[in-house]
Protein backbone atom coordinates (compact mmCIF):
# COMPACT_ATOMS: atom_id res chain seq x y z
CA UNK A 1 0.00 0.00 0.00
CA UNK A 2 1.19 3.96 -0.60
CA UNK A 3 1.16 4.61 2.85
CA UNK A 4 3.26 3.50 5.75
CA UNK A 5 1.24 3.73 9.17
CA UNK A 6 3.68 2.64 12.12
CA UNK A 7 0.78 2.16 14.31
CA UNK A 8 -1.02 -0.72 11.75
CA UNK A 9 0.47 -4.57 12.10
CA UNK A 10 -0.09 -7.82 10.87
CA UNK A 11 -1.66 -10.56 12.82
CA UNK A 12 -1.52 -14.03 11.98
CA UNK A 13 -3.49 -17.19 13.41
CA UNK A 14 -1.62 -19.98 14.53
CA UNK A 15 -3.53 -23.24 14.68
CA UNK A 16 -2.09 -26.05 16.38
CA UNK A 17 -2.96 -29.71 16.42
CA UNK A 18 -2.69 -31.19 19.73
CA UNK A 19 0.05 -29.10 20.90
CA UNK A 20 1.85 -28.72 17.59
CA UNK A 21 2.08 -26.31 14.54
CA UNK A 22 1.97 -28.00 11.14
CA UNK A 23 4.14 -27.00 8.12
CA UNK A 24 0.58 -24.70 7.00
CA UNK A 25 1.02 -22.88 9.90
CA UNK A 26 4.60 -22.05 9.52
CA UNK A 27 4.14 -21.06 5.90
CA UNK A 28 1.04 -18.85 7.28
CA UNK A 29 3.70 -16.82 9.46
CA UNK A 30 6.02 -16.86 6.73
CA UNK A 31 3.33 -15.60 4.62
CA UNK A 32 2.25 -12.85 6.83
CA UNK A 33 5.84 -12.30 7.07
CA UNK A 34 6.24 -11.03 3.92
CA UNK A 35 3.29 -8.69 4.24
CA UNK A 36 4.26 -6.89 7.45
CA UNK A 37 7.59 -6.33 5.36
CA UNK A 38 5.62 -5.09 2.68
CA UNK A 39 4.02 -2.74 5.09
CA UNK A 40 6.90 -1.95 6.86
CA UNK A 41 5.43 -3.24 9.79
CA UNK A 42 5.48 -6.11 12.67
CA UNK A 43 4.22 -9.32 12.51
CA UNK A 44 2.16 -10.53 15.80
CA UNK A 45 0.88 -14.20 15.86
CA UNK A 46 -2.38 -15.52 18.02
CA UNK A 47 -2.23 -18.93 19.69
CA UNK A 48 -4.99 -20.53 21.16
CA UNK A 49 -5.16 -23.46 23.48
CA UNK A 50 -2.42 -25.74 24.95
CA UNK A 51 0.77 -25.32 23.27
CA UNK A 52 3.96 -25.60 25.07
CA UNK A 53 6.43 -22.05 25.44
CA UNK A 54 9.05 -24.23 23.05
CA UNK A 55 6.29 -24.90 20.24
CA UNK A 56 5.29 -21.28 20.38
CA UNK A 57 9.04 -19.72 20.19
CA UNK A 58 9.53 -21.50 16.85
CA UNK A 59 6.69 -18.82 15.50
CA UNK A 60 9.94 -16.37 16.02
CA UNK A 61 11.78 -18.87 13.25
CA UNK A 62 9.95 -17.37 10.61
CA UNK A 63 9.41 -13.90 11.48
CA UNK A 64 6.64 -13.40 14.49
CA UNK A 65 7.83 -10.92 16.90
CA UNK A 66 5.41 -11.12 19.68
CA UNK A 67 3.32 -14.08 20.11
CA UNK A 68 -0.44 -13.98 22.02
CA UNK A 69 -0.88 -16.76 23.49
CA UNK A 70 -4.40 -17.78 24.86
CA UNK A 71 -4.54 -20.43 26.92
CA UNK A 72 -8.04 -20.42 28.60
CA UNK A 73 -10.23 -23.23 29.50
CA UNK A 74 -13.02 -22.72 27.24
CA UNK A 75 -10.72 -22.86 24.44
CA UNK A 76 -8.94 -25.77 24.66
CA UNK A 77 -10.69 -27.30 21.99
CA UNK A 78 -12.12 -25.46 18.68
CA UNK A 79 -15.00 -23.41 19.06
CA UNK A 80 -15.24 -21.28 15.94
CA UNK A 81 -17.53 -18.68 16.89
CA UNK A 82 -15.57 -18.15 20.19
CA UNK A 83 -12.15 -18.30 17.96
CA UNK A 84 -13.17 -15.75 15.96
CA UNK A 85 -13.95 -13.00 18.86
CA UNK A 86 -10.63 -13.83 20.10
CA UNK A 87 -8.57 -13.33 17.11
CA UNK A 88 -10.69 -10.35 16.17
CA UNK A 89 -10.25 -9.05 19.92
CA UNK A 90 -6.35 -9.85 19.29
CA UNK A 91 -6.09 -7.77 16.05
CA UNK A 92 -7.75 -4.55 17.67
CA UNK A 93 -5.53 -4.73 20.51
CA UNK A 94 -2.66 -4.89 17.97
CA UNK A 95 -4.07 -2.62 15.77
CA UNK A 96 -3.70 -4.86 13.31
CA UNK A 97 -5.05 -3.92 10.05
CA UNK A 98 -4.23 -7.07 8.22
CA UNK A 99 -4.99 -10.92 9.81
CA UNK A 100 -3.59 -13.40 7.95
CA UNK A 101 -4.73 -17.83 8.32
CA UNK A 102 -3.74 -21.01 6.88
CA UNK A 103 -7.26 -21.63 4.51
CA UNK A 104 -7.27 -25.21 6.52
CA UNK A 105 -10.95 -26.72 7.44
CA UNK A 106 -10.64 -24.79 10.83
CA UNK A 107 -9.46 -21.53 8.82
CA UNK A 108 -12.43 -21.48 6.40
CA UNK A 109 -14.73 -21.49 9.13
CA UNK A 110 -13.16 -18.38 11.11
CA UNK A 111 -12.05 -16.57 8.38
CA UNK A 112 -15.58 -14.68 7.19
CA UNK A 113 -16.54 -14.36 10.94
CA UNK A 114 -13.45 -12.52 11.68
CA UNK A 115 -14.04 -10.63 8.36
CA UNK A 116 -17.80 -9.87 9.36
CA UNK A 117 -16.02 -8.76 12.74
CA UNK A 118 -13.91 -6.19 11.00
CA UNK A 119 -15.57 -5.42 8.36
CA UNK A 120 -12.90 -6.21 5.97
CA UNK A 121 -12.51 -8.08 3.04
CA UNK A 122 -11.50 -11.65 2.49
CA UNK A 123 -9.31 -13.54 0.03
CA UNK A 124 -9.40 -16.92 0.94
CA UNK A 125 -7.14 -19.49 -1.01
CA UNK A 126 -4.84 -17.15 -1.58
CA UNK A 127 -2.08 -18.03 -3.31
CA UNK A 128 0.67 -14.93 -4.05
CA UNK A 129 1.61 -12.05 -1.96
CA UNK A 130 -0.50 -8.75 -1.93
CA UNK A 131 0.07 -6.46 -4.86
CA UNK A 132 2.36 -3.67 -3.65
CA UNK A 133 0.44 -1.29 -5.85
CA UNK A 134 -1.68 0.70 -3.94
CA UNK A 135 -4.36 -1.63 -4.81
CA UNK A 136 -3.91 -4.90 -2.00
CA UNK A 137 -5.09 -7.12 -5.02
CA UNK A 138 -4.20 -11.11 -3.65
CA UNK A 139 -4.66 -13.34 -6.58
CA UNK A 140 -6.99 -16.12 -5.31
CA UNK A 141 -8.15 -19.43 -6.56
CA UNK A 142 -11.43 -19.34 -8.59
CA UNK A 143 -13.54 -21.47 -10.31
CA UNK A 144 -11.94 -24.50 -9.09
CA UNK A 145 -8.69 -24.59 -10.15
CA UNK A 146 -9.70 -23.71 -13.57
CA UNK A 147 -8.37 -19.93 -13.18
CA UNK A 148 -7.94 -17.17 -10.65
CA UNK A 149 -9.20 -14.32 -9.43
CA UNK A 150 -7.43 -10.99 -9.27
CA UNK A 151 -9.05 -9.83 -5.93
CA UNK A 152 -9.02 -6.43 -4.04
CA UNK A 153 -9.45 -5.74 -0.77
CA UNK A 154 -10.61 -2.64 -0.73
CA UNK A 155 -12.12 -2.36 3.09
CA UNK A 156 -9.53 -0.59 5.58
CA UNK A 157 -9.12 -3.82 7.21
CA UNK A 158 -8.34 -7.05 5.25
CA UNK A 159 -8.45 -10.93 5.90
CA UNK A 160 -6.26 -13.24 3.66
CA UNK A 161 -6.83 -17.35 4.01
CA UNK A 162 -3.38 -18.72 2.51
CA UNK A 163 -3.49 -21.82 0.29
CA UNK A 164 -1.43 -24.56 1.76
CA UNK A 165 1.40 -25.14 0.08
CA UNK A 166 0.98 -21.85 -2.17
CA UNK A 167 3.77 -19.67 -0.70
CA UNK A 168 5.94 -22.16 1.13
CA UNK A 169 8.02 -21.86 4.34
CA UNK A 170 10.58 -19.29 4.78
CA UNK A 171 13.07 -18.87 7.93
CA UNK A 172 13.39 -15.59 8.96
CA UNK A 173 14.75 -15.36 12.64
CA UNK A 174 13.18 -12.61 14.66
CA UNK A 175 13.74 -12.15 18.47
CA UNK A 176 9.87 -13.15 20.02
CA UNK A 177 8.45 -12.29 22.72
CA UNK A 178 5.08 -14.45 24.30
CA UNK A 179 2.60 -12.67 26.11
CA UNK A 180 -0.56 -14.15 27.60
CA UNK A 181 -3.29 -12.62 26.14
CA UNK A 182 -7.13 -13.06 27.69
CA UNK A 183 -9.97 -12.39 25.57
CA UNK A 184 -13.63 -12.11 27.36
CA UNK A 185 -15.30 -14.87 25.96
CA UNK A 186 -18.98 -14.70 25.91
CA UNK A 187 -20.88 -17.80 26.90
CA UNK A 188 -23.19 -17.09 23.24
CA UNK A 189 -19.94 -17.96 21.60
CA UNK A 190 -19.53 -21.17 23.14
CA UNK A 191 -22.84 -22.74 21.54
CA UNK A 192 -20.68 -25.88 19.66
CA UNK A 193 -19.23 -28.28 21.83
CA UNK A 194 -16.69 -31.17 20.38
CA UNK A 195 -17.79 -34.30 20.93
CA UNK A 196 -15.05 -36.45 19.90
CA UNK A 197 -12.05 -35.94 17.33
CA UNK A 198 -11.01 -39.11 14.97
CA UNK A 199 -7.87 -38.78 13.54
CA UNK A 200 -6.33 -41.23 11.08
CA UNK A 201 -2.91 -40.31 12.85
CA UNK A 202 -0.77 -43.39 10.26
CA UNK A 203 -1.86 -41.54 7.18
CA UNK A 204 -0.60 -38.25 5.62
CA UNK A 205 -3.93 -35.19 5.50
CA UNK A 206 -4.35 -35.08 1.84
CA UNK A 207 -5.48 -30.93 2.04
CA UNK A 208 -1.64 -29.95 2.98
CA UNK A 209 0.15 -32.98 1.62
CA UNK A 210 3.75 -32.37 -0.62
CA UNK A 211 2.99 -35.91 -2.24
CA UNK A 212 0.02 -36.93 -3.25
CA UNK A 213 -0.55 -40.69 -5.11
CA UNK A 214 -4.40 -41.05 -6.54
CA UNK A 215 -6.34 -43.53 -8.43
CA UNK A 216 -9.05 -44.14 -10.44
CA UNK A 217 -11.35 -46.67 -12.19
CA UNK A 218 -8.44 -47.61 -13.80
CA UNK A 219 -7.77 -49.99 -10.94
CA UNK A 220 -10.95 -51.98 -11.42
CA UNK A 221 -12.00 -52.22 -7.30
CA UNK A 222 -11.25 -51.23 -3.77
CA UNK A 223 -9.58 -54.86 -3.35
CA UNK A 224 -6.71 -53.32 -5.59
CA UNK A 225 -5.81 -50.04 -3.45
CA UNK A 226 -3.16 -52.07 -1.77
CA UNK A 227 -0.25 -51.00 -4.49
CA UNK A 228 -1.77 -47.23 -4.26
CA UNK A 229 -1.56 -47.66 -0.28
CA UNK A 230 2.25 -49.15 -0.27
CA UNK A 231 3.66 -46.52 -2.94
CA UNK A 232 2.16 -43.20 -1.04
CA UNK A 233 3.79 -45.22 2.32
CA UNK A 234 7.16 -45.20 0.39
CA UNK A 235 6.88 -41.74 -0.40
CA UNK A 236 4.99 -40.38 2.31
CA UNK A 237 2.30 -38.92 0.27
CA UNK A 238 -0.87 -38.77 0.88
CA UNK A 239 -3.36 -40.73 -1.07
CA UNK A 240 -6.12 -39.37 -3.21
CA UNK A 241 -9.03 -40.72 -5.64
CA UNK A 242 -11.59 -39.54 -8.72
CA UNK A 243 -15.26 -39.02 -8.18
CA UNK A 244 -16.31 -42.40 -9.78
CA UNK A 245 -14.03 -43.82 -6.72
CA UNK A 246 -15.26 -42.03 -4.20
CA UNK A 247 -19.32 -42.23 -6.05
CA UNK A 248 -19.00 -46.25 -5.64
CA UNK A 249 -17.70 -46.10 -2.52
CA UNK A 250 -14.50 -47.60 -3.08
CA UNK A 251 -12.62 -45.09 -0.93
CA UNK A 252 -14.36 -42.17 0.98
CA UNK A 253 -15.42 -38.90 0.00
CA UNK A 254 -12.42 -37.34 2.19
CA UNK A 255 -10.02 -38.59 -0.22
CA UNK A 256 -12.18 -37.07 -3.60
CA UNK A 257 -10.21 -34.22 -5.59
CA UNK A 258 -11.19 -32.45 -8.40
CA UNK A 259 -14.15 -29.52 -8.86
CA UNK A 260 -16.53 -31.22 -6.56
CA UNK A 261 -14.27 -32.91 -4.18
CA UNK A 262 -11.03 -30.69 -2.68
CA UNK A 263 -8.89 -28.66 -4.77
CA UNK A 264 -5.36 -29.53 -3.80
CA UNK A 265 -1.57 -28.07 -4.98
CA UNK A 266 1.22 -30.52 -4.16
CA UNK A 267 4.65 -30.78 -5.10
CA UNK A 268 3.75 -33.93 -6.89
CA UNK A 269 0.38 -35.66 -8.04
CA UNK A 270 0.55 -39.29 -9.32
CA UNK A 271 -2.45 -39.70 -10.83
CA UNK A 272 -2.96 -43.48 -11.70
CA UNK A 273 -6.13 -45.24 -14.23
CA UNK A 274 -7.60 -41.87 -14.16
CA UNK A 275 -8.67 -40.41 -17.91
CA UNK A 276 -8.58 -36.88 -16.30
CA UNK A 277 -11.94 -35.07 -16.96
CA UNK A 278 -11.94 -31.75 -16.67
CA UNK A 279 -13.73 -31.62 -13.45
CA UNK A 280 -11.04 -33.58 -12.11
CA UNK A 281 -8.10 -31.70 -13.53
CA UNK A 282 -9.64 -28.74 -12.09
CA UNK A 283 -9.09 -30.10 -8.78
CA UNK A 284 -5.56 -31.06 -9.41
CA UNK A 285 -4.03 -28.61 -11.43
CA UNK A 286 -1.96 -26.19 -9.42
CA UNK A 287 0.15 -29.32 -8.50
CA UNK A 288 3.83 -28.33 -8.90
CA UNK A 289 4.43 -31.67 -10.86
CA UNK A 290 1.97 -34.12 -12.35
CA UNK A 291 2.98 -37.70 -13.29
CA UNK A 292 -0.03 -39.94 -15.08
CA UNK A 293 -0.03 -42.90 -15.41
CA UNK A 294 -3.14 -44.68 -17.91
CA UNK A 295 -2.96 -47.34 -20.40
CA UNK A 296 -5.04 -45.04 -22.65
CA UNK A 297 -2.04 -42.95 -24.36
CA UNK A 298 -5.55 -40.54 -25.40
CA UNK A 299 -6.51 -39.90 -21.83
CA UNK A 300 -6.55 -36.32 -21.44
CA UNK A 301 -4.38 -36.15 -18.60
CA UNK A 302 -1.54 -37.04 -20.15
CA UNK A 303 -2.29 -33.25 -22.00
CA UNK A 304 -1.51 -31.27 -18.76
CA UNK A 305 0.90 -33.83 -16.93
CA UNK A 306 4.61 -33.03 -16.78
CA UNK A 307 5.87 -36.93 -16.78
CA UNK A 308 3.78 -39.97 -18.46
CA UNK A 309 3.77 -43.64 -18.28
CA UNK A 310 1.64 -45.43 -20.93
CA UNK A 311 0.97 -48.83 -19.27
CA UNK A 312 -1.66 -51.00 -17.38
CA UNK A 313 -1.26 -49.55 -13.75
CA UNK A 314 -1.58 -53.34 -12.16
CA UNK A 315 2.42 -53.61 -14.16
CA UNK A 316 3.80 -50.09 -13.85
CA UNK A 317 2.92 -49.76 -10.18
CA UNK A 318 4.53 -52.40 -8.72
CA UNK A 319 7.70 -51.86 -11.05
CA UNK A 320 7.17 -48.13 -9.97
CA UNK A 321 7.32 -49.43 -6.21
CA UNK A 322 10.67 -51.85 -6.88
CA UNK A 323 12.23 -49.07 -8.45
CA UNK A 324 11.62 -46.68 -5.67
CA UNK A 325 12.27 -49.43 -3.60
CA UNK A 326 15.87 -49.45 -5.03
CA UNK A 327 16.26 -45.56 -5.22
CA UNK A 328 15.66 -45.47 -1.50
CA UNK A 329 18.08 -47.88 -0.63
CA UNK B 1 -38.64 -27.24 11.33
CA UNK B 2 -37.87 -24.76 9.28
CA UNK B 3 -34.88 -24.98 7.02
CA UNK B 4 -33.39 -21.75 4.79
CA UNK B 5 -30.98 -23.22 1.90
CA UNK B 6 -28.61 -20.96 0.33
CA UNK B 7 -28.21 -21.88 -2.94
CA UNK B 8 -25.43 -20.47 -5.74
CA UNK B 9 -26.27 -20.28 -9.54
CA UNK B 10 -22.68 -21.96 -10.87
CA UNK B 11 -21.61 -22.86 -14.53
CA UNK B 12 -22.09 -26.61 -15.36
CA UNK B 13 -18.96 -28.39 -13.93
CA UNK B 14 -18.26 -29.08 -17.55
CA UNK B 15 -17.85 -25.47 -18.50
CA UNK B 16 -14.55 -24.52 -20.32
CA UNK B 17 -13.71 -21.30 -17.96
CA UNK B 18 -12.89 -18.76 -20.56
CA UNK B 19 -13.24 -14.77 -19.63
CA UNK B 20 -13.81 -11.18 -21.63
CA UNK B 21 -13.16 -7.52 -21.57
CA UNK B 22 -9.39 -7.59 -21.09
CA UNK B 23 -9.54 -10.75 -18.68
CA UNK B 24 -12.07 -8.46 -16.11
CA UNK B 25 -15.09 -10.42 -16.61
CA UNK B 26 -16.31 -13.87 -16.77
CA UNK B 27 -17.27 -15.36 -20.56
CA UNK B 28 -20.70 -16.30 -19.43
CA UNK B 29 -21.92 -16.82 -23.42
CA UNK B 30 -22.76 -20.51 -24.24
CA UNK B 31 -22.59 -21.44 -20.56
CA UNK B 32 -25.29 -23.41 -19.18
CA UNK B 33 -25.99 -22.81 -15.58
CA UNK B 34 -26.99 -25.02 -12.59
CA UNK B 35 -27.38 -25.84 -8.99
CA UNK B 36 -24.22 -25.16 -7.31
CA UNK B 37 -23.30 -29.17 -6.61
CA UNK B 38 -22.50 -28.65 -3.02
CA UNK B 39 -26.05 -26.62 -2.47
CA UNK B 40 -27.34 -29.56 -4.06
CA UNK B 41 -26.32 -31.83 -0.88
CA UNK B 42 -27.54 -29.17 1.49
CA UNK B 43 -30.70 -28.75 0.07
CA UNK B 44 -31.64 -32.86 -0.15
CA UNK B 45 -30.18 -33.51 3.84
CA UNK B 46 -33.20 -30.78 4.08
CA UNK B 47 -35.98 -32.14 2.36
CA UNK B 48 -34.96 -35.60 4.17
CA UNK B 49 -35.16 -33.61 7.31
CA UNK B 50 -38.61 -32.29 6.88
CA UNK B 51 -40.28 -35.32 4.62
CA UNK B 52 -43.61 -36.17 5.79
CA UNK B 53 -44.84 -33.16 7.20
CA UNK B 54 -41.59 -32.80 9.89
CA UNK B 55 -41.07 -28.90 8.33
CA UNK B 56 -40.66 -26.72 5.66
CA UNK B 57 -37.62 -26.07 3.05
CA UNK B 58 -37.50 -22.47 1.78
CA UNK B 59 -35.06 -22.13 -0.66
CA UNK B 60 -32.48 -18.43 -0.63
CA UNK B 61 -31.12 -16.94 -3.74
CA UNK B 62 -29.22 -13.41 -4.36
CA UNK B 63 -28.93 -12.85 -8.02
CA UNK B 64 -30.98 -11.40 -10.96
CA UNK B 65 -33.69 -12.69 -12.75
CA UNK B 66 -31.87 -14.54 -15.08
CA UNK B 67 -31.56 -17.08 -12.09
CA UNK B 68 -35.08 -18.14 -11.97
CA UNK B 69 -34.52 -21.28 -13.63
CA UNK B 70 -32.10 -22.31 -11.30
CA UNK B 71 -34.60 -21.66 -8.80
CA UNK B 72 -37.34 -23.51 -10.14
CA UNK B 73 -34.92 -26.37 -10.29
CA UNK B 74 -34.49 -26.72 -6.71
CA UNK B 75 -38.15 -26.55 -6.18
CA UNK B 76 -38.02 -29.39 -8.79
CA UNK B 77 -35.97 -31.38 -6.24
CA UNK B 78 -38.37 -30.47 -3.34
CA UNK B 79 -37.99 -27.42 -1.65
CA UNK B 80 -41.47 -25.82 -0.60
CA UNK B 81 -40.65 -22.12 -1.56
CA UNK B 82 -38.36 -19.73 -2.73
CA UNK B 83 -36.63 -16.20 -2.11
CA UNK B 84 -34.74 -14.15 -4.40
CA UNK B 85 -32.89 -11.18 -3.20
CA UNK B 86 -32.93 -9.27 -6.72
CA UNK B 87 -29.35 -8.31 -6.82
CA UNK B 88 -26.09 -8.97 -8.69
CA UNK B 89 -24.27 -10.87 -6.13
CA UNK B 90 -21.35 -8.78 -5.46
CA UNK B 91 -19.16 -10.67 -3.48
CA UNK B 92 -19.70 -13.36 -0.49
CA UNK B 93 -19.93 -10.66 2.37
CA UNK B 94 -23.07 -9.10 0.44
CA UNK B 95 -24.48 -12.16 0.01
CA UNK B 96 -24.34 -13.62 3.12
CA UNK B 97 -25.85 -9.71 4.55
CA UNK B 98 -28.58 -10.43 2.34
CA UNK B 99 -29.23 -13.62 3.69
CA UNK B 100 -29.01 -12.54 6.98
CA UNK B 101 -30.89 -9.55 6.38
CA UNK B 102 -33.72 -12.03 4.76
CA UNK B 103 -33.44 -14.84 7.97
CA UNK B 104 -33.09 -12.05 11.04
CA UNK B 105 -37.04 -12.24 11.64
CA UNK B 106 -38.25 -15.65 10.34
CA UNK B 107 -36.63 -18.08 13.15
CA UNK B 108 -35.34 -20.88 10.76
CA UNK B 109 -34.26 -23.40 12.58
CA UNK B 110 -31.36 -24.26 10.34
CA UNK B 111 -29.74 -22.33 7.47
CA UNK B 112 -27.31 -24.60 5.07
CA UNK B 113 -25.42 -23.53 2.31
CA UNK B 114 -22.63 -25.81 0.36
CA UNK B 115 -19.22 -26.44 1.47
CA UNK B 116 -17.98 -23.59 -1.73
CA UNK B 117 -19.65 -22.21 -4.79
CA UNK B 118 -17.53 -23.93 -7.66
CA UNK B 119 -17.15 -20.51 -9.27
CA UNK B 120 -15.64 -18.14 -6.68
CA UNK B 121 -14.80 -21.16 -4.73
CA UNK B 122 -15.47 -19.36 -1.33
CA UNK B 123 -16.47 -20.53 1.54
CA UNK B 124 -18.00 -17.64 3.39
CA UNK B 125 -21.24 -17.21 3.33
CA UNK B 126 -22.20 -19.54 5.91
CA UNK B 127 -19.84 -18.73 8.57
CA UNK B 128 -20.97 -15.05 7.53
CA UNK B 129 -24.88 -15.41 8.39
CA UNK B 130 -23.69 -16.93 11.21
CA UNK B 131 -21.30 -14.17 12.31
CA UNK B 132 -24.41 -11.50 11.02
CA UNK B 133 -27.25 -13.35 12.68
CA UNK B 134 -24.62 -14.04 15.80
CA UNK B 135 -25.29 -17.42 15.33
CA UNK B 136 -22.88 -20.68 15.75
CA UNK B 137 -21.66 -21.69 12.39
CA UNK B 138 -20.13 -24.68 11.08
CA UNK B 139 -17.99 -25.06 8.24
CA UNK B 140 -17.20 -28.52 5.67
CA UNK B 141 -19.88 -30.71 7.31
CA UNK B 142 -20.25 -34.21 6.35
CA UNK B 143 -22.80 -35.81 8.63
CA UNK B 144 -26.33 -33.62 9.72
CA UNK B 145 -28.36 -35.46 12.45
CA UNK B 146 -31.08 -33.47 13.67
CA UNK B 147 -33.09 -34.55 17.23
CA UNK B 148 -35.92 -31.83 18.14
CA UNK B 149 -33.25 -29.06 19.25
CA UNK B 150 -30.21 -30.27 19.03
CA UNK B 151 -28.15 -31.74 16.15
CA UNK B 152 -24.76 -33.65 15.97
CA UNK B 153 -22.65 -33.15 12.79
CA UNK B 154 -19.40 -34.17 11.97
CA UNK B 155 -17.25 -31.58 10.15
CA UNK B 156 -14.16 -32.48 8.09
CA UNK B 157 -10.76 -31.99 9.64
CA UNK B 158 -7.31 -32.38 8.33
CA UNK B 159 -6.61 -36.14 8.46
CA UNK B 160 -10.23 -36.87 10.20
CA UNK B 161 -12.80 -35.82 11.93
CA UNK B 162 -14.66 -34.24 14.63
CA UNK B 163 -17.85 -34.76 16.16
CA UNK B 164 -19.67 -31.48 17.39
CA UNK B 165 -22.91 -30.91 19.14
CA UNK B 166 -24.85 -27.94 18.82
CA UNK B 167 -28.11 -26.52 20.25
CA UNK B 168 -31.01 -24.17 18.90
CA UNK B 169 -30.21 -22.50 15.64
CA UNK B 170 -27.04 -22.21 13.80
CA UNK B 171 -25.49 -22.74 10.05
CA UNK B 172 -23.51 -24.86 8.31
CA UNK B 173 -22.13 -25.47 5.05
CA UNK B 174 -22.54 -29.30 3.58
CA UNK B 175 -20.03 -31.53 1.61
CA UNK B 176 -20.54 -34.68 0.34
CA UNK B 177 -21.61 -36.93 2.63
CA UNK B 178 -24.09 -35.25 4.55
CA UNK B 179 -26.81 -36.77 1.66
CA UNK B 180 -26.98 -38.22 -1.73
CA UNK B 181 -28.03 -35.36 -4.20
CA UNK B 182 -32.03 -36.06 -5.25
CA UNK B 183 -33.02 -35.70 -8.89
CA UNK B 184 -36.16 -33.72 -9.14
CA UNK B 185 -39.12 -36.15 -10.93
CA UNK B 186 -41.81 -35.48 -13.42
CA UNK B 187 -43.99 -34.48 -10.39
CA UNK B 188 -41.58 -32.34 -8.73
CA UNK B 189 -40.92 -30.82 -12.08
CA UNK B 190 -44.48 -30.00 -12.50
CA UNK B 191 -45.12 -28.37 -9.28
CA UNK B 192 -42.09 -26.28 -9.31
CA UNK B 193 -43.69 -24.28 -12.00
CA UNK B 194 -46.54 -23.01 -8.93
CA UNK B 195 -44.64 -23.05 -6.01
CA UNK B 196 -44.03 -19.36 -4.37
CA UNK B 197 -40.96 -17.10 -5.62
CA UNK B 198 -40.45 -14.29 -3.59
CA UNK B 199 -38.25 -11.50 -5.03
CA UNK B 200 -37.34 -8.94 -2.28
CA UNK B 201 -35.38 -6.14 -2.42
CA UNK B 202 -31.51 -5.88 -1.66
CA UNK B 203 -29.75 -3.80 1.24
CA UNK B 204 -27.04 -1.73 0.73
CA UNK B 205 -24.14 -2.66 2.23
CA UNK B 206 -20.22 -0.92 1.46
CA UNK B 207 -17.92 -2.47 -1.04
CA UNK B 208 -14.88 -4.74 1.04
CA UNK B 209 -13.61 -6.29 -2.37
CA UNK B 210 -13.45 -6.26 -5.93
CA UNK B 211 -12.26 -9.04 -8.48
CA UNK B 212 -9.64 -6.34 -10.92
CA UNK B 213 -8.49 -9.26 -13.43
CA UNK B 214 -9.33 -13.14 -13.98
CA UNK B 215 -6.43 -15.10 -15.15
CA UNK B 216 -6.13 -19.03 -16.37
CA UNK B 217 -2.92 -21.20 -14.87
CA UNK B 218 -0.09 -21.50 -17.01
CA UNK B 219 0.09 -24.04 -19.58
CA UNK B 220 2.53 -26.78 -18.61
CA UNK B 221 5.38 -28.28 -21.26
CA UNK B 222 4.76 -31.20 -23.39
CA UNK B 223 4.66 -34.64 -21.58
CA UNK B 224 7.80 -35.97 -21.66
CA UNK B 225 6.99 -39.61 -21.95
CA UNK B 226 9.01 -42.53 -19.89
CA UNK B 227 8.93 -46.36 -21.58
CA UNK B 228 6.10 -48.30 -19.11
CA UNK B 229 8.92 -51.15 -18.48
CA UNK B 230 11.75 -48.03 -17.13
CA UNK B 231 9.97 -46.81 -13.85
CA UNK B 232 13.27 -46.48 -12.72
CA UNK B 233 13.74 -43.61 -14.78
CA UNK B 234 10.55 -41.73 -13.72
CA UNK B 235 12.28 -42.08 -10.16
CA UNK B 236 15.18 -40.84 -11.19
CA UNK B 237 13.73 -37.88 -12.98
CA UNK B 238 11.44 -36.67 -10.17
CA UNK B 239 14.30 -36.80 -8.01
CA UNK B 240 17.01 -35.20 -9.98
CA UNK B 241 14.78 -33.03 -12.41
CA UNK B 242 11.65 -32.33 -11.14
CA UNK B 243 13.51 -32.43 -7.28
CA UNK B 244 10.49 -33.21 -5.53
CA UNK B 245 11.54 -36.38 -4.09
Amino acid sequence: MGFIDKNMSVLVYVEQAEGKFKKSVFEAVSYAKAIADQQSTHLTAISIGDVAESELKELGKYGASKVLNVSADQLKTFVNQAYASVIAAAAEKESADIVVLSNSFSGKGLAPRIAVKLKAGLADGAVELPSNDGKFSVKKTAFSGKAFAVTELTSANKVIALNPNAFGVKENATDVTIENFSADIKQSDLGTVIKDIVRATDKVSLPDAELVVSAGRGLKGPENWGMIEELAGLLGAATACSKPVSDADWRPHSEHVGQTGIAISPNLYIAIGISGAIQHLAGVSSSKVIVVINKDPEAPFFKVADYGIVGDAFEVVPKLIEALKAHKG
Amino acid sequence: MKILVCISNVPDTTTKITFTNDNTEFNTAGVQYIVNPYDEIALSRAIELTEGGKGTVTVINVGEATNDPTIRKALAIGADDAVRVNAAPRDAYFVAKQIAEYAKDKDFNLILTGRESIDYNGNQVAAMVGEFLDIPSISIIKKLDVDGDNATVEREIEGGKEVVTVSGKFVASCAEGVAEPKIPNMRGIMSARTKPLTVVDAVSIEEVTKVTKYETPAPRGTVKLIPADQTEQLINLLHSEAKVI
